[in-house]
């Protein structure tokens, strides 16, 4: 059970690095992430079922890169405000994914075996998780083998923000007019940034098509909100620090948000509460400090009322 | 000698065409030689921001051309004449990064100068960093991993003037940088900039609504009206003048009373 949990969030774990760096390092809402997640998937899928599992991977990255490429353009070159740009994107790519299933919703990766006489028994293409078994337990395996990717992201990750391209990419969210009189193109830095955190949302895409063995277009609604959430819950642990603690942070809370649901679920929940559930996490979360606070300010006055009436 | 920074003729106007038109600058010019430090006064929407924001490319202008070390760069791209221009601005807030450390936020405007090195802060430049905010005086040099958001106004004022002039820019424009600083902070501030001007023989322009500020720094103090250039001041003639005289000197020019912030100044 836990390891099923654990695998999930380890599959959505490269999402929640890219909400990461959208929310919290570029300071921008982005929304292309519930299309660029099905981008990721239903690029792969293609790929894979033309034989080559690692290379889907790497074309799941390209293609979400490409949906922040989008967006990035839309943001800097046209001004285009940030959340409207992000919805445009995620919008057109419904279109785009659409397509690239071949007009239909969703697409088993697997391939029409043509036998000799006639249609047979279609053959299930290779995904990554295919190829490397560990052992006897399957599930085990994936898990592993996501771990590692998702170690080396995180890994890779936090080396890159300490370049400096990936210090200029930081600084654009924090001060983009001071980026901009140190002589570095902001809009440059920024689409990069959106990029990157794009791609991770294609490579997330493109782990989950591999594991369920099928890309869905359904798959990406509420994506935002799940990546914010682990964000959020990673956060409320780690607290607001450094780049490499916040990645760090953004991957835990993937995992443990996948356990809750996986306790819900126990509890007899029905599956499509999830995102109902999810809104409340994050709901929940982002009212804690000003909860916080209320609570604070009411005591001191009450306080204060009862000293003064003495 | 041809001037470091050659201003000639420059215009602009918001909202041109409508019943909000406002010229901000009216066929402006102005010649700073290498090494000049000029203080600029003017009333409120006199035009001095607009002048330095046309400096540092935050709009086209309509007429007009900017010269700077032989170089024109009216049209040039704003990040890319920013390799040679510092700015700092009256709120401190603008030329610093709160999330990232005294060393990065140093290593982003070192950026300009530094070498193509992988990682942005390394040994070399953060034993140069560590030496510059010495010179700061605030202890800032023992605390370069803390983030900037951490520090006072003041201290961070006084890093971002550390950070518009770490690559030793070939104009500095200065836009009231003290005038939001407690009156101990702002004097520290201004003695720093006036010890930075000079070390690196720096070109600048200092806009204040303070006249004895603008008497007491500097070779050379202009005065600004409407858009336009109404006093030009150097020389043994800025040496005898005295604030009240300034005053006079600016509503015989401009034909008008000076207002605001610049008369609540004088003492």
């Amino acid at each position: 059970m836990l390891i099923s949990a654990l695998g999930q969030g380890t599959l959505y774990a490269p999402m929640a690095l890219g909400v990461f760096i959208a929310f919290r390092i570029l300071n921008t809402p982005d929304l292309t992430i519930d299309g660029s997640f099905v981008f990721g998937m239903t690029v792969c899928a293609l790929v894979t079922i033309a034989g080559h599992p690692v290379l889907a991977m790497f074309a799941g990255i390209l293609a979400g890169m490409l949906a922040g490429l989008v967006t990035g353009l839309l943001q800097t070159k046209l001004r285009i405000n940030p959340i409207l740009s992000g919805i445009l994107t995620m919008t057109g790519l419904y279109t785009v994914n659409y397509m690239v299933l071949g007009g239909q919703s969703n697409l088993y990766l697997q391939r029409a075996a043509s036998g000799d006489g006639g249609a047979s028994a279609p053959a299930a293409s290779r995904t990554i998780y295919r190829m490397l078994k560990l052992g006897e337990n399957g599930e085990l395996s994936a898990l592993i083998l996501s771990v590692l990717i998702m170690a080396l992201c995180v890994a890779l990750l936090a080396v890159f923000f300490k370049t400096r391209p990936g210090i200029a990419i930081r600084a654009t969210g924090d001060n983009e007019e001071m980026v901009r009189s140190s002589s570095i193109n902001a809009d440059l830095t920024r689409t990069i940034g959106i990029m990157l955190a794009n791609g991770l949302v294609g490579l997330s895409g493109a782990m989950l098509c591999q594991a369920q063995r099928y890309a869905d277009l359904g798959n990406g609604s509420g994506m935002l909100v799940v990546g914010l959430a682990s964000v959020i819950i990673g956060q409320a642990l780690f607290g607001r620090r450094g780049v490499t603690t916040g990645l760090v942070s953004a991957v835990v809370g993937s995992e443990i948000y996948r356990v809750i649901l996986q306790a819900a679920y126990q509890i007899d929940m029905p599956s499509y509460t999830v995102k109902l559930l999810s809104a409340l996490i994050v709901t929940a979360a982002l009212v804690l400090p000003l909860a916080k606070e209320k609570s604070l300010a009411w005591r001191a006055r009450r306080t204060g009322e009862r000293e003064g009436s003495r | 000698m041809s001037a470091q920074l050659s201003i000639s003729h420059l215009a602009k106007s918001f909202e041109p065409g409508t019943p909000n038109e406002k010229i901000a600058l009216n066929d402006f010019s102005l010649d700073a030689e290498k090494g000049d430090f000029i203080t600029i006064l003017g009333s409120n929407g006199a035009g001095k921001s607009t002048l330095f924001n046309a400096i540092l490319g935050k709009f086209p202008p309509d007429r007009g051309r900017i010269v700077l070390d032989g170089e024109d760069i009216t049209y040039q791209r704003e990040h890319r004449r920013a390799i040679d221009i510092g700015c700092l601005y009256q709120n401190p807030l603008r030329g610093t990064a709160p999330s990232m450390t005294i060393e990065e936020n140093l290593a982003m405007a070192y950026t300009r100068k530094a070498s193509k090195s992988f990682f942005a802060v390394n040994r070399r430049d953060s034993a140069h960093f560590r030496e510059l905010l010495a010179t700061l005086g605030l202890g800032l040099e023992n605390r370069m991993k803390i983030k900037m958001g951490l520090l006072s106004g003041g201290q961070r004022q006084a890093a971002a003037l550390l950070m518009a002039t770490i690559a030793r820019p070939k104009l500095l424009l200065l836009d009231e940088h003290t005038a939001a600083l407690d009156p101990a902070t702002s004097v520290k501030v201004l003695e720093t900039t006036k010890r930075i001007v000079a070390e690196n023989g720096l070109t600048a322009l200092m806009i204040t609504h303070d006249m004895g500020m603008a008497l007491g720094f500097g070779n050379r103090t202009i005065m600004m009206d409407s858009g336009r250039l109404v006093m030009d001041l150097r020389g043994q003639e800025r040496i005898d003048m005295s604030p009240r005289g300034l005053v006079d000197l600016f509503s015989d020019r401009s034909g008008h009373e000076l207002s605001d912030r610049t008369l609540l100044a004088l003492r």
